[in-house]
């Protein structure tokens, strides 16, 4: 019984002793890294990583780097991208790496509150669209012509878009103006959420396998053509502020060079880690070089990453000195 | 993960049925009442749009208030920050004390607790899924989600026994804290993620606190019940010797109630457990991350290779708290020769001397080599079964058909139905199965908390995942209780299905998120198929457990009496365990509302996908609405599942 009467005290004291380690003044909340970054006395950068491949290979590469030339530890966690600007701004992640662009966010964190730094251009443009598969694309030519859509409906329906075709969308914490454009262009078509990433590959692969038609939101650049080729339809061409109003939307997706952001504090006092992160910029072929290596070769992220570190000196050597 | 925390109610004989008519006919009169004024009012076949009120502005507004004021507001900075800095502070403090110990220290140390508290095999069977950890590539994760899982679970029971000690103390604060803690055990844990991270900020602080938030409740309630359950003679006897209120709470019921206290802690080390892989969306790190990252590269291998630790640590934290209620029920002395202190002293020089030794000959980071890839073996696997199961069989034909057909002939016409009745009909209909089954306050709960969606404003969507739990549930239940009866009969077959039960219970949800697409395409089906694989073994458990518990001698007389293994069955088996039957129901329902998000993450859409809409988008007003309508939607199906005597039940 003794266990339990000193329990008491016991907890006491460890709670008065934690706030005693807190300090008594204010406790900052944007100066809170993860509980896992810097242990053991190993210097630490934790980056996020988004749900897509590519985003997967600049943090693959640039980890590599980090590790193996600048000896840093890395940490990475898997954030969906309004959340990781929240965490980015608060010091728990230290760089976000490809970002398709958030402007009520840079608004509020890069111009207001100044807690987040731009990091610049990441060298690849990004571009979101409408796609059919190449197989069904080649049958029937006039498919990629959203005038044309209509006539396909009927072969594009499931047993989710009711009597209409299904245009399918994927995660919902990507960009989309998709149940606007079918509305403001006449379609017959209805949005059917995949609700994520993982399970609209899925599905993609599996119609491929049967060479059933789909049209789905799909975007650049990404490892999927190399595995089911796929040919865009075309919208009606993007024009600055032709999506401004999200109800009156009827124009296609811009093409959007990704920017990539860091975190103030660590911008400042990363050293050279954020000096790497801020020079780092490459092309839509090294990323998709690698994404490939990680999706389709199933290599491991690092073993990607490098591969084409040994074989791509010159580019990364740029962005060391 | 069930948690049962009611005792069997007793069958309704007739008399109770006399009294259902009356309740009918008392509810009939009153809709004759109500209904045309209603009709006249707000004549629509949908919620009314006059009753709805819109919340997503002042919302929106908090959120931006919270994301403005977080750096500098005194609440944030001499509170929240706190709180969130001791977080911080004590998983990094557990994290490197386990690196340091490194994998042989740690691996030893579980081996030598288990082996003190359970004996040589549990210690054997503790090392071996340490080191599989290892083996999988996963030391540093399991480390990690380990860290998160000491101070989480350490924090909930702290927070669950206090509430429970004030519950089982004071009748008025059992009465105040118990619809609190129902909710809290409703609640789905994606409705408070958003606004825990965004109070405390993305990562590990927020996904600490939700795990308490999500595990406390269990520890309350079995706190409370021991409490509440200690032996009167025990109690008159310590108060006769003349100790004081506080002695004879520390000497006498505390240590009466040591066995619930310690279901308690197992309850909520298994629910923070399932939490791992839900908080890592707001950036928990850790295994849970890992399961992640291999499901958005839709890479099962990966995920499953992550997954298994998780599953490891749930089985062996599962036995090792039950050994250590069996131990303390036991009456018989410790017969083993290093008891008491001097077993403990052992176990921790032993200790010592692994870590310090394996640290000397090769450092404490799992050595890179000892890596088992098992990411590629079980990718091939899933292709070979997705290929040949998905269309064309001969005969009964593909997942992918019979997924069509089930959306079109069970989900379409359950949901169009649903949507298609007056709204005023179906808090009737709410009202009535509530108040048939249960008392005048269930119904009034269920009708509330229907009325709450409609208030909402997400009406037609709640339908719409209504439509989903029902027929999820219908499933569930029809498979569970032919696998329970087949259980029940079958020692055999118990023992058999007991591991797979154990697995299926643990995995984490997301782990059948891809398969399940590629069975069944991406829509409704795949997510009622999810929601039927996470619900169904908690049924088949209390199915077979009823069954066997079934008086043998009625079973005996009714053999006597030349009844068929058929007679048996209907007239003496399943009338007897009627009480375990309904709350196998009320727990399907329950588990099936628990992965709702899980379907929005393949398709369901309505509610899960709302949820997983807000916090990935950082929308509070779409999330926290779809949240709430959720919670209602789980009251209200709660209520109208729950047997009477579950709720009149003093302490449960």
């Amino acid at each position: 019984m003794r266990f339990r009467t000193t329990a008491l005290p016991a907890l006491v004291a460890g709670a008065s002793s934690l706030l005693l380690l807190t300090g008594c003044g204010a406790a900052d909340m944007t100066k809170q890294a993860s509980p896992f970054a810097n242990a053991q006395g190993a210097k630490t950068v934790t980056l996020s990583v988004q749900s897509w491949v590519g985003a997967q290979a600049n943090v693959a590469v640039a980890q590599y780097l980090l590790e193996h030339k600048l000896g840093y530890r890395v940490d990475t966690v898997q954030i969906d991208e309004v959340p990781a600007w929240d965490a980015l701004s608060q010091g728990r992640i230290d760089a976000l790496m490809e970002d398709w662009g958030h402007p009520e966010e840079e608004q509020r964190y890069v111009a207001d509150k100044k807690t987040i730094t731009r990091g610049g251009d990441l060298g690849v443009t990004g571009h979101i669209g409408w796609f059919v598969p190449t197989y069904f694309a080649k049958e029937h030519p006039d498919v990629t012509d959203w005038k044309n859509l209509n006539k396909y409906a009927s072969q594009l329906r499931t047993a989710e878009s009711g009597g209409k075709g299904q245009l399918m969308d994927g995660s919902p914490s990507y960009v989309t103006n998709d149940k606007a454009l079918v509305k403001n262009l006449n379609l017959d078509y209805q949005v059917v959420f995949a609700g994520s990433e993982a399970a609209q590959i899925t599905q993609m692969r599996q119609f491929a396998k049967e060479k059933k038609p789909f049209l789905t939101y799909w975007y650049t650049p990404q490892w999927l053509f190399k595995k089911v080729p796929m040919t865009e339809v075309k919208l009606p061409a993007y024009k600055e502020g032709c999506d401004a109003d999200p109800e009156k939307v009827a124009c296609a997706y811009p093409h959007t060079p990704l920017q990539k952001y860091l975190n103030t504090d660590f911008a400042k006092n990363g050293g050279k880690a954020a000096a790497l992160l801020k020079k780092f910029k490459w092309t839509t072929e090294d990323q998709n070089e690698v994404s490939l290596m990680i999706a389709d070769q199933k290599l491991s992220p690092e073993e990607a990453a490098k591969k084409w570190v040994d074989s791509h000196e010159s580019t990364w050597k740029a962005w060391l000195s | 993960m069930a948690t049962i925390t009611a005792s069997a109610p007793l069958s309704l004989p007739g008399v109770l049925k006399h009294r259902a008519v009356h309740k009918l006919l008392l509810i009939a009169v009153a809709a004759a009442v109500l209904v045309p004024l209603a009709n006249a009012r707000w004549a629509s076949g949908s919620w009314p749009g006059a009753l709805t009120v819109d919340v997503s502005e002042p919302l929106a507004k908090t959120s931006d208030w919270i994301i403005d004021n977080r750096d500098s507001h005194p609440l944030f900075l001499y509170f929240f920050g706190y709180i969130s800095n001791a977080v911080v502070l004590s998983v990094r403090a557990v994290y490197l004390v386990l690196l340091a110990a490194g994998w042989a220290g740690v691996t030893a140390f579980a081996g030598l607790v288990a082996w003190r508290v359970a004996g040589v095999r549990l210690a054997l069977g503790t090392a071996a899924a340490f080191l599989a950890c290892g083996l999988l590539g996963m030391w540093v994760p399991t480390m990690q989600t380990l860290a998160v899982m000491v101070v989480a679970v350490l924090t909930a029971v702290v927070v669950g026994a206090l509430l429970g000690l004030a519950a089982g103390l004071s009748d008025r604060m059992d009465r105040a804290l118990r619809p609190v803690l129902d909710t809290m055990q409703v609640l789905p844990a994606f409705a408070y993620l958003l606004p825990v991270a965004l109070v405390f900020g993305m990562g590990v602080p927020a996904a600490v606190l939700a795990t308490v938030v999500y595990a406390a409740p269990p520890m309350a309630r079995l706190t409370s019940l021991g409490l509440r359950g200690a032996d009167k003679e025990v109690l008159e006897a310590v108060e006769s010797l003349g100790s004081t209120a506080r002695q004879r709470l520390l000497t006498a019921r505390i240590p009466l109630a040591r066995k619930e206290l310690l279901l308690g802690v197992n309850q909520t080390i298994m629910m923070a457990l399932s939490m791992a892989v839900i908080a890592s969306i707001i950036g928990a790190g850790g295994l849970g991350d890992r399961v992640y990252q291999g499901l958005s590269t839709v890479d099962v291998g990966a995920a499953l290779a992550a997954s298994i630790p998780i599953v490891l640590l749930a089985v062996i934290l599962d036995r090792l708290t039950g050994a250590a209620g069996e131990r303390l029920g036991a009456t018989e002395p410790d017969q083993r020769r290093l008891r008491g202190r001097a077993g403990w002293g052992v176990a921790a020089a032993a200790t010592v001397v692994v870590a310090v030794a394996v640290r000397l000959l090769n450092g404490t980071d799992w050595p890179s080599g000892w890596v088992v890839a098992i990411a590629e073996p079980v990718n091939t696997a899933k292709d070979w079964m997705v290929d040949h199961l998905y269309t064309g069989v001969p005969v009964v034909g593909g997942t992918a058909e019979w997924a069509g057909h089930f959306t079109t002939w069970v989900l379409d016409p359950l949901r169009d139905g649903l949507q298609g009745l007056p709204w005023w009909s179906l808090l009737l209909i709410v009202a009535a199965l509530a108040w048939v089954i249960g008392t005048w306050r269930t119904a009034l709960t269920a009708v509330l908390a229907l009325a709450a969606i409609g208030v909402l404003g997400v009406w037609d969507k709640s339908l719409d995942t209504l439509s989903q739990v029902l027929a999820a549930v219908a499933v569930t239940v029809v498979l569970g209780f032919a696998i329970g009866i087949a259980a029940a009969r079958s020692r055999r077959l118990e023992r058999q299905l007991r591991p797979v039960l154990d697995v299926l219970q643990t995995m984490p949800q997301f782990v059948y998120l891809i398969p399940v697409v590629a069975l069944f395409a991406v829509g409704r089906a795949p997510a009622v198929a999810a929601a039927v694989v996470y619900a169904l073994p908690a049924v088949v458990r209390i199915t077979t457990q009823g069954l066997r518990q079934v008086d043998p001698s009625a079973m005996e007389s009714a053999r006597s009496l030349g009844a068929t293994t058929r007679q048996q069955l209907f007239q003496v088996q399943l009338p007897l365990a009627r009480p375990a039957l309904l709350l196998a129901v009320n727990q399907g329902v329950v588990l099936v509302l628990a992965v709702v998000v899980i379907g929005g993450l393949v398709g369901g859409g309505a509610l899960g996908y709302d949820a997983v809409f807000g916090l990935a988008q950082g929308d509070l007003a779409t999330g926290l609405v779809a949240g709430t309508a959720m919670v209602c939607l789980g009251l209200m199906l709660d209520r109208v599942t729950q047997p009477t005597e579950r709720r009149t039940k003093k302490g449960a």
